[in-house]
């Protein structure tokens, strides 16, 4: 971690190289206000989201006053929660009263919710400043967040690359320290696979353990939020924050809520853990950098005293597949609601057209390309005659990759995998090739399947092109601490070895961003002149 | 897609008598049901009728991004209790599933509803069908209950006619989401064979006697006019002797008890005629037109009616425990057929007696009246009598009256005790009714008391027969039914306050001849 | 061979209420046959005895309460409407409406 020098002599812009950790034992000290801390991540947001594009709206004033209540109320002696004062960027898929809500779409770009995402009141209730909604792939629909309807994220490591997707607004804000902590959704690795491309750690809750209340819905039976940050423990602290049972959501876990923040802050020491190397997410088509560090991590948690098995599940290779039916089917009935008649972008072709002409030509417009293929898609795959053929037998290779699951964490505590099989790829070069893109979660998606926890934090960085990797590491359901404990060490031992968390090693963020490239899909880029 | 051409004869009709020489009509009836919960299925917004628009909706019924759904409890055990009540087996497992069209009234564009795993299946109720104007005899005739399934409602569109469109030529229509997410049960028959020309009665008696299990099971207001209570009848033909059943059509809008009968017969008459001339039934959506009695075309059945049906994935199943089911079995009301059987028995009233009783909505009244101790018979005079036409002129129920069952026994103890005759005791009602109080407290108010004293009764007789000597000749000369004219006449003499039965032994008394 | 044709691709469309302009429809009609093609795969596995999974969790019976929650005011569930009238949400005319 970069040096935090503090007291009375800080330039209040530094205080955003801190940890969450640190910022919340700073304002627990009275080393600096909320309100320093809040306008300092402001005037960076300022600086450098012109280039970078990861916020799509930012709510200074919401944020600070929340900033002065926390510091009026600490002033007070009042005992406050652990994170208060320490501020957060949420996903703009999660529902703000009061402020903007767009998925990324052109659909919601004037949509301002009536009410809060039950996360959105537990950050408020945890006195977390929101500093603003964060850019993201339209409807969470993407690995790249080129398919937001408002330009793409870049990614704070090199600003023609993509930050993952579709969390890439909240991945790069907290790589390029706009926010110490963010909230993500995965679907099918839209938290893990930006974390993996910009160098931090992101966690996919067990299923259930969180709140999906008032989060829009891409897939209702894969979605799940979770934290973004920069550390294992930093997660560990939102994730606590998140989680825990919500009677709005009846698919939300009434149990109490793993221990993931002891675990993240326990031992080091991972003796007798057994660790499982996913045979079929491990090798093929993995870029070679990748796998080097994926590689080297194995060895450093041997070093920690773990067995390394390898496992094999043998239906993850019809994951993919199974995925691109569920996600659509489940997605086309999500989506329907948006059809201009009680909210949203209402277009009517010319004449005395009817309700169901402008729902169809509204639809057309506040639609992407990726939205209709999927809504078209899954609506193909849910049609009579097709149903048993697509969407019938989808749901039965999922109770396979379930069943591959369960008999792997038999051999294994954990599981490894790379996160992503790239570092990240430029912008424009998947855009024409949809399936090229999908390819991008294919070690991700198994764990959304079954409703597995699952973590990325930072291998390090790929030989071939210098950009992060990520480690993804799974655990049985309701068994996130693992995840954490298991991180943490791996964290530590990675940062010992290469002389530094590998978040220290991000270039200075360049305040604008390059003239489009050749790949660049026209008209998605804000920034032109240099 | 090809689209079928409506073929020439779809809308003529024969002779109902003559449609019933050829052809068998099979039925099936969906009706659906608003549940009387507080709140909606899967949301906290009040389910009150009545409201003014959109002051009852939420993220959730309105569909808002973000929002999911809750199951009500409630809603639950009523399903339950409807399907016991209907002799159906409860779903040891099942599921809600959504059914996917877009329709502006439907905030999600899909309705959360139950496909191939519904709460509740496998049933029956036995009917009673009333003999008819023709002759015909009563008949009990068996429906059996293929379903009945959860789900909710949607909200209410109003069409806003192009004059007064505010694009010029342009008409619109207005949507208000309060009902959008009320608890429905969805009850679906299996077709209903064999009832012959009597079929549109015994669907009426059907939907007649389900309306009376719910009322009695207290689920739902049930009020057909109000749209609580909706019917979609299916009806198709077969020549008689046939095995396989005819293409059918569903009549929606069919929202009374006399329409469900009307409908049925319509369709049928319309069915024949289409078969005589040859050709096929179109397979369509029908709508009733209570005003005109007959059904038009609405939208044909296609493929957009592809409803993409798949398990809800934001609720989690629902799995009766059998404790709960028995549970909920204990508190099933008495079945009102048999009910009323016993009760008729125990009242001694006639079959038509009975029929005024149960058609004014009395039932209930009269048995707590009976309880109170008043007669059967009196119970029965007042409540279909009196109070029925004063309900009716008000346009309410005969319990909203701010008349008790405690009131009419009370009356009914003043009548038979002596102290009011009858048409005192009509006064006295009057007053109830007005808010005057008690009985007791509006006659003593009033003053309404019969003249116990036999002198000033035996003066006023005196007077009558003075003014009155034909009369009184004649009734001397044994013609007894005279004297009806001079009871009316002493009664006038006494205002009212005499009992008119001591007035008519006086009189006889009096001219000597035996009563 | 093709799984999906153009029309196909149309008709769907309008299932799922979108209208797509023609170029639009070239371009997603090749690129959802190649999809489709793709998760056809699912069909490789022999899965005839397995059963669906069509939930991660083996939750039942999460119910609420029937008790009122306050609702929204009409005024809040109309504020994002394109159009309403007397608090009601206006919308074009429907077909098919009685």
């Amino acid at each position: 971690m970069t040096d935090a020098t503090t007291g009375s002599g800080t330039s209040p812009r530094d205080l955003t190289r801190l940890t969450a950790v640190r910022m919340a034992d700073g304002l627990a000290a009275g080393e600096f206000t909320s309100v320093e801390l809040t306008q300092a991540h402001l005037d960076r947001i300022e600086r450098l989201n012109p280039a970078l594009n990861a916020f799509l709206l930012v709510d200074a004033d919401g944020a600070l006053a929340a900033a002065r209540a926390v510091d009026e109320a600490r002033t007070a002696g009042e005992e406050l929660p652990r994170l208060a004062g320490v501020p957060v960027a949420v996903k703009d898929i999660a529902c703000t009263q009061g402020l903007t809500t767009t998925a990324g779409s052109r659909m919601l770009e004037h949509f301002v919710p009536p009410y809060d995402a039950t996360i959105v009141t537990r950050l408020r209730d945890a006195r977390m400043p929101i500093l603003g909604k964060t850019n993201m792939d339209e409807f969470a629909m993407g690995s790249s967040t080129e398919h937001s309807a408002f330009g793409p994220t870049r990614n704070p490591w090199d600003l023609e690359r993509i930050p993952g997707g579709s969390g890439g607004g909240s991945s790069a804000a907290v790589a390029a320290f706009l926010a110490p902590l963010a909230i993500g959704s995965d679907t099918g690795g839209s938290i893990r696979q930006p974390a993996a491309v910009t160098g931090t750690v992101g966690t996919k809750p067990t299923y259930g353990g969180v709140s999906r209340y008032g989060v829009i819905a891409l897939a209702s039976s894969l979605d799940q939020i979770g934290p973004c940050a920069r550390t294992v423990v930093d997660a560990a602290l939102l994730h606590e924050v998140l989680a825990g049972h919500d009677p709005l959501d009846s698919t939300s876990i009434d149990a109490p809520v793993p221990p993931v923040v002891a675990a993240a802050t326990g031992t080091r020491d991972l003796t007798g853990l057994r660790v499982g190397v996913v045979k079929e997410i491990s090798g093929k088509g993995f870029q070679p950098g990748v796998l080097t560090r994926f590689q080297e991590a194995l060895d450093h948690l041997r070093a920690l005293g773990a067995e390394i098995v390898e496992v094999s599940c043998p239906h993850f290779v019809y994951a993919m597949a199974a995925y691109y039916l569920i996600l659509p089917s489940e997605a086309s009935s999500n989506l329907a609601r948006y059809d201009a008649m009680r909210y949203g972008l209402r277009v009517a072709p010319d004449g005395s057209p009817s309700a169901e002409q402008v729902m169809a030509t509204s639809r057309d417009a506040g639609f992407g390309d990726e939205v209709k293929r999927r809504i078209i898609l899954g609506t193909y795959a849910l049609s009579s005659g097709y149903y048993d053929a697509y969407y019938g037998q989808a749901q039965k290779v999922r109770t396979l990759i379930a069943d591959d699951f369960r008999a792997a964490f038999e051999q294994a505590d954990v599981l490894v995998s790379p996160t992503a099989p790239t570092t990240a790829f430029r912008i424009g070069d998947k855009m024409e090739d949809p399936m090229a893109m999908y390819l991008n979660d294919i070690a991700t998606i198994p764990a959304n399947l079954a409703g597995i926890p699952g973590m990325s934090i930072p291998s390090g960085l790929a030989d071939e092109d210098g950009l992060p990797a990520g480690i993804q590491l799974l655990a049985p359901a309701m068994e996130d601490q693992r995840l954490y404990a298991v991180g943490a060490a791996l964290e530590a031992r990675l940062a010992q070895e290469q002389g530094g968390p590998v978040i220290d090693r991000l270039p200075e963020v360049p305040e604008t961003a390059p003239e489009p490239g050749r790949h660049t899909a026209a008209g998605t880029t804000q920034e032109g002149t240099a | 897609m090809t689209i079928s051409t409506r073929p020439v004869h779809q809308e003529d009709t024969v002779p109902y008598d003559e449609a019933l020489s050829r052809y068998e009509p099979v039925m099936g009836l969906e009706v659906h049901v608003e549940l009387n919960t507080a709140t909606k299925m899967f949301c906290g917004c009040a389910a009150t009728f009545g409201a003014e628009p959109n002051t009852q909706t939420c993220p959730v019924c309105l569909g808002l991004p973000g929002a999911l759904p809750v199951v009500n409890a409630t809603a639950v055990e009523s399903a339950i209790r409807i399907g016991l009540a209907l002799n159906c087996t409860i779903a040891e497992w099942c599921r809600f599933a959504r059914k996917n069209y877009f329709y502006p009234d439907m905030p999600k564009n899909f309705q959360t509803s139950q496909y191939d795993e519904p709460i509740a299946f496998d049933g029956w109720i036995d009917v009673e069908v009333p003999a008819n104007e023709a002759g015909e005899p009563p008949f009990t005739f068996r429906v059996e209950v293929e379903r009945a399934h959860m789900e909710e409602d949607t909200g209410k569109s109003t069409h806003v006619g192009g004059s007064t469109g505010r694009i010029h030529g342009a008409d619109y229509s207005v949507v208000d989401y309060n009902r959008a997410g009320i608890p429905l049960i969805e009850i679906v028959t299996k077709p209903m064979l064999g009832a012959g020309d009597r079929a549109p009665e015994v669907a009426k008696a059907y939907v007649s006697t389900l309306r009376d299990l719910l009322r009695a099971l207290d689920v739902s207001d049930v009020r057909m006019e109000q749209g609580s209570m909706r019917c979609d009848a299916n009806v198709s033909l077969m020549p008689v002797g046939a095995e396989v059943l005819g293409t059918r059509t569903e009549t929606k809008n069919v929202n009374s008890l006399r329409s469900v009968e009307r409908a049925i017969r319509y369709e049928i008459t319309r069915h024949a005629a289409i078969l005589d001339a040859g050709e096929k039934i179109f397979q369509e959506t029908r709508h009733w037109h209570e005003d005109t009695g007959i059904t038009t075309a609405g939208r044909p059945k296609s493929d957009a009616d592809d409803y993409r049906y798949f398990p809800e994935p934001d609720l989690v199943p629902v799995a009766p425990s059998r404790e709960d089911v028995e549970r909920l079995r204990g508190t099933l009301p008495e079945n009102p057929a048999e009910r009323r059987r016993r009760l008729q028995a125990a009242w001694g009233y006639t079959d038509l007696e009975m029929r005024d009783v149960v058609n004014a909505g009395a039932v209930e009244v009269i048995q707590d009246t009976v309880a109170s101790g008043a007669s059967p018979a009196a119970a029965r005079k007042w409540w279909t009598g009196d109070l029925a036409r004063r309900a009716n002129a008000q346009g309410v129920a005969v319990t909203d009256l701010g008349v008790t069952p405690a009131h009419v026994a009370e009356l009914d103890g003043l009548v038979t005790g002596g102290r009011l005759n009858d048409s005192m005791a009509r006064q006295v009602l009057e007053g109830v009714v007005a808010g005057e109080g008690g009985p007791a407290e509006v006659a003593d108010a009033r003053g309404l008391e019969l003249v116990q004293d036999d002198g000033a009764l035996q003066a006023a007789v005196e007077k009558v027969l003075a003014a009155n000597p034909d009369v009184a000749e004649k009734v001397r000369g044994g013609k007894v039914q005279a004297a009806g004219a001079l009871i009316g006449q002493v009664m006038k003499e006494m205002r009212g306050q005499a009992d008119a039965a001591r007035a008519r032994e006086l009189i006889l008394a009096t001219l000597g001849v035996d009563a | 061979m093709s799984n999906l044709s153009r029309d196909d691709v149309a008709h769907v469309a309008m299932l799922a209420r979108i209208q797509l302009e023609d170029h639009e429809l070239d371009r997603l009609a090749g690129q959802l046959d190649q999809i489709v093609d793709w998760v056809g795969q699912v069909n490789e596995v022999a899965a005839a005895d397995v059963p669906p999974m069509s939930h991660p969790l083996p939750l039942v019976n999460v119910t609420r309460p029937d008790e009122v929650r306050p609702s929204l005011t009409a005024e809040q569930a109309l504020a994002n409407a394109p159009d309403a009238e007397d608090g009601r949400f206006g919308v074009p005319r429907i077909l098919d409406e009685e």
